[in-house]
């Protein structure tokens, strides 16, 4: 019997796993993905928002801010690459600068430190690649920009190095409250839990209504993105939103954490788990993005791609209107985690501390502090990231350090086995892409994949085409030997 | 120490620049390979087909190296596996190279002079950008011929390929072969980018359809790819709506272009041509930075290794004239891509290193028939080359004698494609 089970390990259920193990608890982390942080957390736009432009009065405007000015902190405990590079919306015209001034007036109430109106020649001085028409700006200092799949996967191993046990491939299919627990149907095995914590993304209205009357609805909606080779990376210096409208945030311009560029997404309703990208939607966010960064360069365009957001509704498609559901349910001992949403991102680290200390804790009488709790990780050797002296250290230590598997993102396969080593650590080629960046690069794995494939088959002691892309299963890579293999055995 | 020539790539190009090197007297030559084995892209390479030009004979890829090998062997050129170029950089006369391995660790060789010849790699689905979804087995042709040539394993059973490329055309052979089925090859263009001897060879003997002026347009499939949609484009490359098909596949390979490998290069300052993605480069393969050369598909994409192996001795020449201090540095002549062409190369002629003649490389940007090309210095014809066919996927080879460039001081030498006169 765990303690609490927490449904889905993206980047809410893992980050209340981690803030859970600061007490004595037998904790469950479950997902029915191949690897953490695989749906919602993988693919978004990875920004940590300065907090302007949620409403103070919702959830979102209460921990946007607040998480934000955690993050500096937390990428360093958790070894995460983030930068602080800072947004700007911009206007075009006086009606967005009225927009871009209430914008402000919000982010005071929200408690956004450095909120700057910025002019015209402002604006240009710091973002030269900026169009010539635009005529002011919103400035946010703390905003920033973060790998999502690190801080994901570094937080599930945070988790797993303090304790809680974490089963990938345990899609829930059933949850039955039985007396004071609950027990939990899963493709694998049973489990019980006193403590069910739902933070299962987009279909945490399906979890719910495994045990509950539903009381709110999630729509799937979708966002296109397309990342710019390296060589593009530099074009803008923050995140350049455009002046949001009834429609969302619009398209932004950001350079990510590892150097590359990225323009999105778009936002229409799909089904859930539609994310294929569309050419019309793809045109679409080219048209928008060049508003704004006419300079933009598509031909060194490396990938596109989208992701969901997971929007609550209520009784009408109205989809502006959803916040946060963070709140025991009708249930007892069911908590709800749902419609988390952007800025869900920014928000975990205060979100899943309130969740814990607010929710979780007057639940359970008598909870103990675990005294081995760690707050870090073992730190992850970048080997690009170190200077000359460093980089002969470590091959010396470890000759592995010595061999690049991944030429486009100088990726070592000392790097590799790492990340397949650590707690919650990478077993399918998806994964050791997410931890360690082979085969993000501009060649996309061209080079790098049969090697990844093969450092995977050796170190997991199986056939290489056991070892799969992502899903378990169903993403082979291999399909078998070839004839000539075949005789030769 | 300090080498007199450091070749970085120990493909087709480096083993034939470093053999061509030490020939010409320089004394301390090395390859630097990332790989485990000398010979590049040729050890996944096992049809034949190679060295026809050069031996005389038809050679498989690993055949052909080891060709090149053995000279590199016997003439005791040292070369370092599994090692990786970090950095390059130009310290005028001496270049200094970063590398990493896994015995000797962090490592700063300096040289004389430098070679570069990393060859290229494919372009991906992700700089295509084809919509739908982002599933296991979609491969370019270069990594499933990786797979099934070196690891021994198959992708996959019913295959579509989208580009003509001869990787791709190699591919449909092989898988065939293989026991799998080729439902497809897609060709957004409204000819091959393949060599039509691969066509014949490697679509038509196995009734494999050469869809033209087709592309796909949806990938489906969430977890492993089930299926492309395919649709016809027009004369301006737009999807024509309504011919859309769908084709159950396994497995899509991808064939739609090679890129040489230029991130060295560039870092190191080496002045680059937009049109062939390569380094300007002289008759003797010198690029912009003296003591630099370059040459193979590195410079531009060749389709046939011959002509890689032809380019990089002109390299390995022009590499150790530079370290005797015999390579002459006054450029006589550019050249220009006129009419029907889309790129030459060399980009310059330095006059005094010609020995009797020069070659020129160059593609034309559409298919011909019955044309020459021809070349110009001012409003001057120096040099005809009648051609029956011309292809974009047929590199032409124009060779100039040294005796009709010398009639001209200087200038500009122009290549056009026009009407034969009769």
């Amino acid at each position: 019997m765990y303690d609490i089970a927490i449904i889905g390990a993206g980047i809410a259920g893992s980050y209340i796993a981690r803030e859970l193990s600061r007490y004595k608890l037998d904790i469950v982390l479950l997902d029915g993905e191949n690897d953490v942080g695989n749906q919602i957390t993988m693919a978004n736009s990875a920004i940590v928002h300065a907090g302007f432009d949620a409403p103070s009065y919702k959830l979102k405007g209460k921990f946007n801010a607040a998480g934000n000015i955690m993050y500096g902190k937390i990428c360093d405990d958790l070894d995460v690459p983030f930068k602080r590079c800072g947004s700007l919306v911009v206007a075009h015209d006086e009606f967005e600068m009225a927009t871009i001034h209430d914008l402000y007036k919000n982010g005071l109430k929200n408690g956004v430190p450095g909120l700057k109106i910025l002019f015209k020649d402002e604006v240009h001085a710091m973002e030269p690649n900026l169009s010539e028409d635009i005529c002011g700006a919103l400035y946010a200092p703390t905003a920033g920009i973060v790998s999502p799949f690190e801080l994901c996967a570094h937080v599930a191993e945070n988790a797993v190095d303090n304790g809680v046990t974490l089963k990938l491939n345990h899609m829930v299919t059933a949850i039955n409250k039985v007396d004071d627990y609950f027990s939990i149907t899963t493709a694998d095995e049973n489990i019980d839990a006193k403590l069910v914590i739902n933070a299962a993304g987009l279909y945490a209205d399906d979890v719910y209504e495994m045990v509950g009357e539903p009381y709110f609805k999630l729509l799937a909606r979708k966002g296109n993105y397309f990342i710019f080779d390296k060589d593009a990376g530099s074009l803008v210096n923050s995140v350049i939103f455009p002046c949001p409208s009834k429609n969302g945030k619009g398209i932004l311009v950001s350079p990510t954490v590892h150097g590359n560029l990225l323009i999105g997404p778009d936002a229409s309703p799909v089904d859930k788990g539609d994310v294929s990208t569309t050419g019309e939607q793809l045109d679409y966010i080219k048209a928008n993005a060049l508003k704004n960064c006419p300079a933009l360069p598509f031909k060194k365009i490396i990938r596109s791609y989208a992701g969901l957001r997971n929007t609550p509704v209520a009784d009408t498609f109205t989809t502006t209107d959803g916040d946060f559901i963070l709140e025991e349910s009708p249930v007892k001992g069911f908590i709800n985690v749902a419609g988390y949403e952007s800025p869900g991102l920014t928000s975990i680290p205060a979100v899943a501390h309130y969740v814990v200390e607010e929710i979780v804790k007057p639940l359970i009488p008598n909870i103990e502090s675990n005294p081995n709790f760690d707050p870090k990780v073992r730190p992850h050797l970048r080997f690009e990231e170190l200077s000359d002296e460093e980089r002969a250290d470590i091959i010396k230590k470890d000759p592995k350090y010595g061999k690049v598997i991944c030429r486009c993102e100088t990726i070592t396969e000392g790097e590799i086995l790492d990340v397949i080593h650590r707690n919650a650590g990478a077993r399918t080629v998806k994964s050791v892409k997410k931890r360690c960046r082979a085969g993000m690069g501009r060649c996309q794995g061209g080079f790098c994949s049969p090697r990844v494939v093969e450092i995977l088959a050796r170190e997991l002691n199986c056939s290489l085409d056991e070892i799969m892309y992502d899903q378990q299963d169903s993403t082979y890579i291999l399909a078998g030997q070839t004839k000539s293999a075949k005789e030769e055995a | 120490m300090i080498y007199d020539v450091v070749i970085l790539g120990g493909g087709p190009a480096g083993l034939s620049a470093a053999v061509e090197a030490k020939k010409d007297g320089a004394e301390n030559v090395l390859i630097l390979e990332r790989d485990r084995e000398l010979g590049g892209i040729l050890n996944q390479c096992i049809h034949n087909g190679f060295g026809l030009h050069t031996f005389n004979e038809e050679l498989t890829g690993p055949e052909y190296a080891e060709r090149y090998i053995h000279q590199v062997t016997d003439l005791g050129i040292p070369y370092l596996l599994n090692t990786m170029v970090l950095d390059l950089t130009d310290n005028g006369d001496l270049k200094t190279i970063h590398v990493i391995n896994e015995e000797d660790g962090y490592t700063v060789i300096q040289s004389k002079a430098v070679i570069l010849t990393m060859g290229c790699r494919e372009r991906t689905s992700g700089a295509i950008g084809i919509p739908g979804y982002r599933p296991s087995g979609v491969f370019t042709a270069g990594t499933v011929q990786r797979y099934i040539n070196m690891e021994g394993y198959m992708p996959g059973k019913e295959v579509v390929i989208l580009g003509s490329g001869d990787i791709g055309l190699i591919m449909a052979r092989r898988m065939t072969l293989e026991g799998a089925h080729v439902n497809a090859v897609c060709e957004l263009m409204p000819y091959s980018n393949g060599l039509v001897r691969n066509i014949v060879q490697c679509l038509d003997d196995y009734d494999i359809p050469l869809k033209l002026s087709h592309t796909i347009t949806f990938i489906h499939g969430k977890d492993r790819i089930e299926g492309v949609s395919v649709s016809q484009v027009d004369e301006k490359m737009k999807v024509i709506p309504g011919t859309e098909e769908y084709i159950p596949c396994d497995t899509l390979l991808l064939s739609v272009g090679l890129i040489p490998e230029n991130e060295i290069t560039r870092n190191a300052g080496v002045e680059m041509d937009d049109r062939t993605n390569g380094s300007v480069v002289g008759e003797l393969r010198q690029t912009s930075i003296p003591g630099v050369f370059a040459c193979g598909n590195v410079v531009h994409v060749h389709d046939l290794v011959d002509f890689v192996s032809e380019e990089a001795v002109l390299a390995g020449k022009g590499a150790a004239k530079y370290v005797k201090g015999t390579l002459d540095t006054n450029v006589t002549f550019t050249t220009v891509n006129g009419n029907g062409i889309s790129y030459v190369v060399p980009q310059q002629v330095a006059m005094k290193n010609v020995e009797e003649n020069v070659t020129f490389y160059m593609r034309v940007r559409q298919v011909f028939k019955d044309r020459v090309v021809n070349a110009y210095i001012g409003d001057q014809l120096v040099a005809t080359k009648k051609e029956k066919k011309l292809l974009p996927a047929e590199m032409v080879n124009f060779k100039i004698a040294k005796e009709l460039l010398a009639q001209y001081p200087a200038g500009e030498i122009r290549f056009v494609v026009e009407e034969a006169k009769k």
